[in-house]
This record gives structure tokens, C-alpha cells and sequence, in this order.
């Protein structure tokens, strides 16, 4: 510890101010030139929050359940092609990728990115008030929408990172244990690549989707297992509401566009009699579903920046 | 520090115009009126009688249930502007995790969009001058109580604002730290900022204020310059305490006057405790004495401290607390 004393001398508070940087943009001369200084300042600002916000999700030691959920599928898949390389069964790509399709949709989107999502964007304005730090943002010059932004993109990015990383992983862990030519041939003559990328796609929307909802959530609720429960339940039972509802549902637009339709004998609507009461709209349209889950995410995040414009620090009451 | 009258605020000072504040039923300030000009101010007063309130109100940290607040011609409900004008250091003690003392000002500042190299030369130099350069690069967890006091400090102050709100800021601070401290804050008053410190120690107010705001229960009970507050309060009589050669003698001479309502022979006898309901009489008084051959060697009141004006105001019981 420094055992120097405060210095009430050195550079003084006017001499110090004169070397501030002309941040502010109402002095600017034209509109264009005020909303061009307002851009660079938001982008200035933003990446401030990245920086901070980054650090704290992806490196948290709270955080790691986050990496085993996204994960599990990738040391599944893994073991299933080390189990059949070693005991040299012979795999079928077909089979595979209809599996790899299941696990996508019944548990890699439905619960991992789900609770990963819930655990990201949940924390970012609700964890903040938990611990008594988000006075730190709330005392910067800085505009409560941006602050919104900003920790919305640098959740998306560490769940964009992590579940993306993930797909990637999986898809190659699954393919792995087939024949270098064969693999060339899924890979680059075949569909592999495409589904690949949409896989990843689907995954980043799920992202996006699931992110902006837990986000608001997290400035609405103080306990996060009601909100979690509800959309939880509601995603469950989309395929059972009236068509119109399901379009309110992410779920529904994820699987839309997912490349490979789950075969009903693995299925979990097999013998399942819910089935026989299961709406199957038709799936949305890729741009309808990607454009639909973009207005989604845009729709409550503006209605985010609203509540916290408004948010008060209290945390007395927590 | 009187109210405005509508439509004459000062853009220089920070106005609280009939502003109250409910936490649902629960009342944290009410019908507030203040202008604080610059210089050191105090807000006084003890747990729970809305000093922080008040601080949280100016800087948009919470919203008033009624009533109008600017702050150097701001609304508080705009932090992209308010907070390159004010510094708050805040009671909470928790940090983003993780930082060190370092990052957190340096973090701090990038929210402003100062770039690398300013945001780095304005945190070394906030840091220095709390006296923390050599703990810069150590977790603020691993920091004593003083320490992440001081850190906060230079986070507040980090950006030179023109305002600086401080609560309860020299809490935990060791006494040579605390004094140069204050030291710190004199400077910047002396720079022309306006300095808000909350604190519920008087003695401690009455050394470094300007001016200050008595608060109890939520409401302002007394503000101004505190010689001013003191003068006001007729009901309890002045104080003084005379250091004489003869205080036996000087004793019956001013009891004689019927400004004086009562005299006591200090213990050590070595002066005279007066109380007088009429100060600048009793100094006229004390004139002619003087030229009697008593040997006066020093007249000082003995109670326009904060600790003195708060008991009137309050009572005993709320200041102890």
C-alpha cells in the first residue's frame, strides 16, 4: 500500500479540464457532423462496456455450468465416435445426421442455449444489482440505451462464442469417426458445409433471441426463476397452441430453419399421445423466421432501454 | 442557500425545488428546497434522515416523487451529460469484479470514450492523488476498507468534474489520510467546484464546511453558513467562553446586565462560560469591562459548532446516533 500522502497540489482541476477532449457533440457545427460525434462517442462507449462485460462472462468461475451445458453434446457425440472407431462399427451418415438433428433441436436449443441464455443475459442487468455494482454504469456519462446495447452485444457475443464454438465442435466430433472420404465428400460435395452453417446460424438467432428475452426479464423480475419457468413453459408447449400463437414463440422460428426435420421414430413426440394434439403449422420461411426473430429481439430490447431509463438504484430492497 | 424564485435559477448552483421522495410508503426526503452554491457543503444529519437521498436525487440515481432538481443548469435524468459535470463517490462498497484499483478508474474513464492514453494519464493521475499508486495494480479485492474508500474517490474524481458528491467519504480513512484528505477537498473548493459531503460525525463537518444542510427525518431543518443557523436559534442563548486573569471578578461584573442570563467560573478557572440572548450586546459589554483592569485573553463562542446547532435543533438523542 502507498503510504504517499493525498496530493492536493499537482495538476490543478482547471488545468487538467483544458486537456479534455472535446467529447461532447452538442458544440458540433452541422447535424451531420453532431450525429457523426454521437456515433463515435456511442461506438467509443460500447466498446468500454465490451470490454468489462466480456471479461465478466466468458472468464467467471460461476459461469463454468454455462460451459459444461454448451459442451455436453460435444463430449457425446465425441464418445460416440471414439466408441464406434474403437469397436470399428460402422457408422451411417444418414443416421448421424438425423441424430445430430434431435440433439440440435431437443437439446442442444431447448436447454442449452435456453438455461446458457438465461444465464448470460439474466445476469447482466439482474446480477449487477444482486452484487451492488450497477451504480459503476449508472454514474458514467453514458446514455441508458447505449448501456442497454452494449451489454446485450457483449452477452450475445460470449453466447455467440461459446454456443457457436460448440456447434462447430459437435458437428466435427459427429463426423470424425466416417472415412476421410467420405467426410471430404458429406463436407464439400454433400450437404455438410450448408448444414453446418446454418446449424451455426440457427444457433446465433437462438442467441439473439433467447438473449434479448432473459435480458429483459433480468431488468423486470427480481427472481429469476419466474420468468425462466414461464418462457420455459411456453416454448413447451408452443407446438400445442393454435398456429397464430406459436409465431410468438422463439422456438418456433428456430425450428423453421433448422436444415434436417427430425424423423418421427426418434422423435420425441413418438407414442407421446400430446401428439395426436400437436400443431404442426407450417414452418416460417427463412426470412420471415430470421427477420421475425430479429423484430423479436429488437421489439424488447427497445422496451429494455425504456425500463432501465427509468431504473433506480435501491439496493436496500433486494 | 435560500429557494429560488421561480424562473430565477442560478445555472451555477444546484436546486432542489419542493422535491420529495417516497420509497413506496416510506419517506426518504420531503419538500426539499435548496441552492447549493459552490464550495464545501455538508449534508448533516443522522442514519436513515435522507442525506444520501438527497445525493442519489442530484445524481439521477434515483427519481424524486415530486418537485424539480438541476444541477449546474442539468436534469439528472440525463447521465450522458450530468456526469462529465459530477464525480459521486457512493456508500456502496462493491465493485465489478475482478478489477484491480487501476482498471477500475481506467474503465471508469473509457465509458466517457476518453481514449488509451488519456483514460490511463487521468486514472494515474486521480490515483496518485489519493495516495494509491503503489496498490494501483492490486485487486480491489484484496483492499482494506480505507483503500477502497480512496479508490472510489479518485474514480469520482477522476474526470475533473465540476461537481463532487461524496458520501460519507472519510469513512475508514486513518487520521493522517482523513486530514489530508480533507485537505483535498479544500483544494478543490478552492478550484471553485462544489463539494457535497455527507456525514453523520459533526465535529468532523464543522472542520471542513463552507456551508451545511441539517436533516432529520427526511426533512431540512436548518441550512446556511453555520454561524448563520446558530445565530437563528433564539431559544437556546449563545455560549461564550472568556479566558481572563480574574474570572471571579469579570463574573459579577457581567452578571449585572440583564443580557446575561447565566455565568459559571470555568472548571480550571481560568475564564468565564456566559450565556446571553444578545451576543452583540454583550460584546459592547465586554468592551467596557476590559478598559476595568480585567485582563481578557480570548473570547470565543462556545457552541456555534454543527455538534451545538444540531442538539438545538434536533435534540441530544438524534445526534448521538
Amino acid at each position: 500500500m502507498s503510504t504517499s500522502g493525498l496530493s492536493s497540489g499537482g495538476a490543478g482541476s482547471s488545468e487538467l479540464r483544458n486537456k479534455l477532449p472535446n467529447l461532447s457533440f452538442r458544440g458540433a457545427t452541422s447535424d451531420e457532423e453532431s450525429r457523426t460525434a454521437a456515433w463515435a462517442l456511442w461506438r467509443a462507449q460500447i466498446r468500454a462496456i465490451l470490454r468489462l462485460e466480456l471479461r465478466k462472462t466468458l472468464f467467471a468461475r460461476r459461469g463454468v455450468w454455462i460451459y459444461l451445458l454448451a459442451f455436453a453434446p460435444f463430449v457425446l457425440f465425441a464418445g460416440h465416435s471414439f466408441y464406434d472407431l474403437k469397436t470399428g462399427q460402422v457408422a451411417d451418415i444418414g443416421e448421424d445426421t438425423h441424430v445430430f438433428a434431435a440433439v440440435f433441436q431437443f437439446f442442444f436449443l431447448r436447454l442449452s442455449i435456453f438455461f446458457g441464455c438465461v444465464g448470460i443475459f439474466m445476469n447482466l442487468f439482474r446480477g449487477e444489482v444482486l452484487e451492488k455494482s450497477l451504480h459503476y454504469y449508472f454514474l458514467a456519462p453514458v446514455r441508458r440505451s447505449v448501456l442497454v446495447a452494449g451489454k446485450f452485444l457483449s452477452g450475445f457475443i460470449a453466447a455467440g462464442l461459446i454456443f457457436g464454438t460448440s456447434t462447430v465442435l459437435q458437428f466435427l466430433a459427429l463426423y470424425w469417426q466416417f472415412d476421410s472420404t467420405v467426410r471430404q465428400e458429406y463436407f464439400y460435395h454433400g450437404h455438410g458445409l450448408n448444414h453446418l452453417a446454418v446449424y451455426l446460424g440457427v444457433a446465433l438467432l437462438a442467441c439473439l433471441g433467447y438473449g434479448s428475452v432473459f435480458l429483459a426479464a433480468g431488468v423486470l423480475f427480481r427472481n429469476p426463476l419466474i420468468p425462466t419457468l414461464v418462457v420455459l413453459i411456453w416454448e413447451a408447449i408452443s407446438g400445442f397452441l393454435p398456429t397464430l400463437l406459436q409465431n410468438f414463440s422463439v422456438i418456433f422460428y428456430l425450428k423453421s430453419l433448422c436444415p434436417v426435420s427430425v424423423p418421427p421414430d426418434i422423435s420425441l413426440d413418438r407414442g407421446n399421445p400430446l401428439a395426436l394434439i400437436a400443431v404442426n403449422p407450417t414452418p416460417a420461411s427463412v426470412i420471415t423466421a430470421v427477420l421475425g426473430l430479429m423484430m423479436l429481439s429488437i421489439a424488447v430490447l427497445i422496451f429494455s432501454s425504456l425500463k432501465v431509463r427509468h431504473m433506480e438504484i435501491d439496493y436496500g430492497t433486494e | 442557500m435560500s429557494a429560488p424564485e421561480p424562473g430565477t435559477r442560478p445555472q451555477g448552483r444546484i436546486i432542489f425545488e419542493d422535491v420529495s421522495k417516497f420509497y413506496g410508503e416510506v419517506l426518504g426526503v420531503n419538500r426539499v428546497h435548496l441552492s447549493i452554491p459552490p464550495g464545501i457543503t455538508s449534508l448533516v444529519g443522522p442514519n436513515g434522515s435522507g442525506k444520501t437521498t438527497l445525493m442519489n436525487l442530484m445524481t439521477g440515481l434515483v427519481r424524486p416523487t415530486n418537485g424539480y432538481i438541476s444541477v449546474l443548469g442539468m436534469a439528472p435524468d440525463e447521465p450522458e451529460q450530468l456526469f462529465r459535470a459530477v464525480g459521486y463517490c457512493t456508500q456502496f462498497d462493491s465493485f465489478p469484479r475482478g478489477l484491480t484499483g487501476y482498471q477500475f478508474v481506467y474503465s471508469y474513464l473509457r465509458l466517457f470514450g476518453y481514449p488509451h492514453a488519456r483514460a490511463r494519464e487521468l486514472a494515474a493521475a486521480a490515483i496518485e492523488r489519493v495516495g494509491l499508486t503503489d496498490a494501483a495494480e492490486r485487486k480491489i479485492a484484496a483492499y482494506s476498507k480505507g483503500m477502497r474508500q480512496r479508490i472510489k474517490l479518485a474514480q469520482a474524481i477522476c474526470h475533473n468534474p465540476s461537481v463532487l458528491v461524496l458520501d460519507e467519504p472519510l469513512n475508514g480513512l486513518d487520521p493522517l489520510i482523513r486530514a489530508e484528505t480533507i485537505a483535498l477537498f479544500r483544494t478543490l473548493a478552492a478550484d471553485g467546484l462544489h463539494v457535497i459531503i455527507s456525514s453523520h460525525v459533526l465535529h468532523e463537518v464543522d472542520v471542513i464546511s463552507d456551508q451545511v444542510v441539517l436533516l432529520s427525518n427526511g426533512y431540512v431543518v436548518a441550512e446556511g453558513k453555520i454561524q448563520g443557523v446558530r445565530d437563528e436559534i433564539q431559544e437556546h442563548p449563545m455560549q461564550i467562553l472568556i479566558r481572563c486573569d480574574k474570572p471571579g471578578a469579570l463574573a459579577s461584573q457581567v452578571f449585572k446586565d440583564d443580557c446575561v442570563v447565566e455565568v459559571r467560573i470555568h472548571t480550571d478557572r481560568q475564564g468565564v462560560l456566559v450565556k446571553t440572548r444578545d451576543a452583540d450586546r454583550f460584546y459592547l459589554l465586554l468592551n467596557h469591562i476590559a478598559q476595568d483592569g480585567i485582563n481578557i485573553e480570548s473570547v470565543a463562542p462556545a457552541d456555534d459548532d454543527v455538534l451545538s446547532v444540531y442538539e438545538y435543533l434536533i435534540g441530544t438523542e438524534e445526534s448521538t446516533k
